[in-house]
């Protein structure tokens, strides 16, 4: 898995509240076998019209958004179906944080499997970055995992919550599924008792 | 010992491990897994030279991208990436040996469906998938809750999972319901109460008589929409239903086993004085027929009311409203049982089941659809189908005008051809109405099978009690 460390770049906003994971990569898109290639359908269907020509309206087709690398949304974001794609999808784009008042449980944890660093802040900490963000190009804000801050493009310095178990993965891009083989012994005495408490299990 | 909850219970006797900060290693006791969200996973062991860890409590079957036509069994009828996705997953199945119901045993069904069918469900047990709408399972009193793709992963090499422990909240549904009010209207009242993110960072507990009262059909159907509501999962408490339901199942404990499971299940209850953080209380006779107007499932009313306006909601909301207001094509004001549709969909993982055809078809007997009204069932499970077609349920829905289709997701998430046309609207007896959910500029009103089926004769959102 990729670090995330400290990024400094453009924020797209997209003050939506329940951007949902079928906006976020629609169901045509999951047919693929692979997890990669996906960042050009990010947003389908918002993006483009029918048939591929882009909406010069949407924030991530303005010129000042291209090369986004943190989007700011609103309440709940991420809601909806399991699919990984839409963290691939993003992650794809370029985009490796999010931050918002509020995520979708699954949505919120899919990112963190993927160097994507979600951030849940207060509506009024959310609002200032989000007017940061429509300031385009030339306001780069930078997040910073270690620190736990978030600098806005005029200086100010907002901190963040984030479990520390999923920050030490994140800043070492470590793979869950290597640490969790270490507690080997625990899961075969688990299964163990198991058998004999809950054989029909 | 201090009182538990349910959800306590089932957490504590999952936990392999619990680090100092409170990062828990939990044990899943049964992993389903579809061809949309697996192949990267299995990909991934393969890359590691990884097993699957117990193959014997992994169970996989494809759903979400089979056609739902007759003669699917040949490849040759496939899209060639449902084909793709579809034979990733027989392949997988066969090299790392798991259950498999592939598309031509009339066994296979969506994931949800055939879980519980087949006796692999069963209370007390923790149960993941890679789809949301795991918390189905809960209504036999298992943790279930849908997963992303490296959890998949996770799960398939280790059994385990990375969890921290959610808040408790309950939900309890009072009283009696009313003459047309089904499990899907509690639900989706639910989440018109408590808004999309309402369920965030918990674990509902559903319980009063009004739960209690439900078949363990209508409780999987309350249960299944617990995510819409942004809970990790839902939950019901098993008692002589549930037990009833599961007893005699291909999968289900037999003999002694069965006697020792049942003393376990009977111990599967909140303890009198557990603390819930969160307490939800409706009166089961305030509960109407409902239908969703707009493109998020917390936008529920009941179907005698109007179209509401942008400014009727605050904060965020009132542009969320416009939006969806604007993709609706609807008016405020607009009596919601005016609303005209050109298609009825009756399937999906929350309302597939037998019950919910013989509650569409008791509406539809003798009946047929509006002229130009495109109609269409798609059983939950092959087994569904079948029996459907014993009670003589098929002959009234195709008699009235349905097509009647094989088991799979289908029009839920119209990732097969089973799709809205652009600017189509929809009853539809699925979970999800959220834009192009069901096609391109698809337009989706979400209702119960007898809603549906009501609205399928009138050609327009029905109140179904009119028809009672």
């Amino acid at each position: 898995m990729d670090k995330f460390t400290t990024l400094t770049g453009i924020a797209a906003p997209m003050p939506l509240v329940n951007v949902d994971t079928d906006m976020i990569i629609p169901k045509q898109f999951l047919k693929t076998i692979k997890r990669s290639g996906l960042g050009v359908n990010l947003f389908d269907e918002m993006r483009y019209d029918r048939d591929g020509n882009e909406n010069p309206e949407f924030v991530l087709n303005q010129p000042q958004y291209r090369d986004a690398e943190i989007l700011v949304g609103g309440e709940n974001f991420g809601c909806g179906s399991s699919r990984e794609h839409a963290p691939w999808a993003i992650k794809d784009f370029g985009i490796a944080c999010v931050i918002a008042p509020s995520f979708a449980d699954i949505f919120f944890n899919n990112c963190f499997k993927n160097g994507i660093l979600p951030i849940a802040l207060p509506q009024e900490q959310v609002d200032i970055l989000m007017k940061d963000a429509k300031k385009g190009a030339n306001a780069r804000m930078t997040v910073d995992l270690e620190a736990q801050t978030i600098t806005t493009s005029d200086g100010e310095v907002i901190g963040f919550e984030v479990d520390p178990f999923k920050k030490h993965c994140l800043l070492n891009g470590l793979d869950d599924i290597g640490l969790t083989m270490e507690h080997a012994a625990k899961i075969d005495a688990f299964e163990a008792n198991l058998r004999s408490q809950r054989p029909w299990a | 010992m201090s009182p538990k909850t349910l959800y306590d219970k089932i957490w504590d006797a999952h936990l392999v491990n619990e680090a100092e900060d409170g990062t828990c290693l939990l044990y899943i006791d049964r992993h389903l897994v579809h061809e949309v969200t697996s192949p990267q996973a299995f990909e991934g062991l393969r890359m590691a030279g990884r097993k699957v860890r117990a193959p014997d409590k992994t169970i996989a079957v494809p759903d979400h991208n089979v056609p739902t036509t007759a003669g699917r069994e040949n490849p040759e009828n496939m899209t060639e990436d449902s084909r793709i996705q579809v034979a990733a997953l027989d392949k997988n199945a066969k090299e790392f040996g798991i259950h498999y119901y592939p598309v031509s045993d009339v066994r296979q069904g969506i994931v949800h469906i055939i879980g519980p069918e087949q006796g692999w469900t069963q209370p007390g047990m923790t149960i993941v998938c890679g789809d949301s709408h795991t918390a189905t399972h809960g209504a036999f009193g298992a943790l279930a809750h849908g997963i992303g793709t490296s959890e998949v992963e996770h799960v398939l090499a280790t059994q385990t999972l990375i969890q921290k422990k959610s808040k408790n909240m309950k939900v309890e549904i009072t009283g009696r319901l009313r003459p047309g009010v089904t499990a899907k209207d509690i639900t989706l009242s639910v989440i018109g109460e408590t808004g999309t993110a309402g369920g965030t960072g918990y674990v509902i507990e559903y319980c009063g008589e009004a739960i209690r009262d439900l078949s363990m059909e209508g409780r999987m159907t309350v249960c299944n929409m617990a995510i819409e509501g942004g809970a990790r999962a839902g939950l019901i408490a098993p008692d002589e239903k549930t037990f009833d339901y599961v007893k005699g199942r291909a999968h289900a404990p037999k003999g002694a086993a069965w006697e020792a499971a049942l003393a376990y299940w009977k111990t599967l209850y909140t303890d009198e004085g557990a603390v819930f953080d969160k307490v939800v209380t409706i009166r089961g006779e305030d509960i109407a027929p409902v239908v969703t107007w707009g493109t998020s499932p917390e936008d529920v009313l009941p179907i005698t009311d109007v179209v509401p306006a942008p400014e009727d909601f605050d904060g965020g909301k009132v542009e969320a409203a416009r939006r969806s207001l604007d993709y609706m094509g609807l008016t405020p004001g607009m009596p919601l049982s005016e609303i005209e549709i050109d298609t009825v969909f009756i399937g999906s993982c929350t309302n597939g089941r037998i019950e919910d055809l013989r509650a569409a078809a008791e509406i539809l007997k003798g009946k047929h659809v509006k002229d130009g009204l495109r109609a269409m069932v798609v059983p939950g499970s092959g087994l569904v189908r079948a029996q459907a077609e014993e009670e003589g349920l098929a002959d009234i829905f195709r008699e009235a005008g349905f097509e009647w289709r094989m088991a799979g997701c289908s029009m839920c998430l119209a990732m097969n051809p089973d799709q809205l046309a652009e600017g189509e609207r929809c009853a539809s007896t699925s979970n999800r109405n959220f834009e192009g959910r069901q096609g391109y500029k698809g337009r989706t009103h979400l209702v119960s099978p007898a809603m549906a089926a009501a609205a399928a004769i009138t050609g327009h959102l029905t109140d179904v009690r009119e028809m009672m």
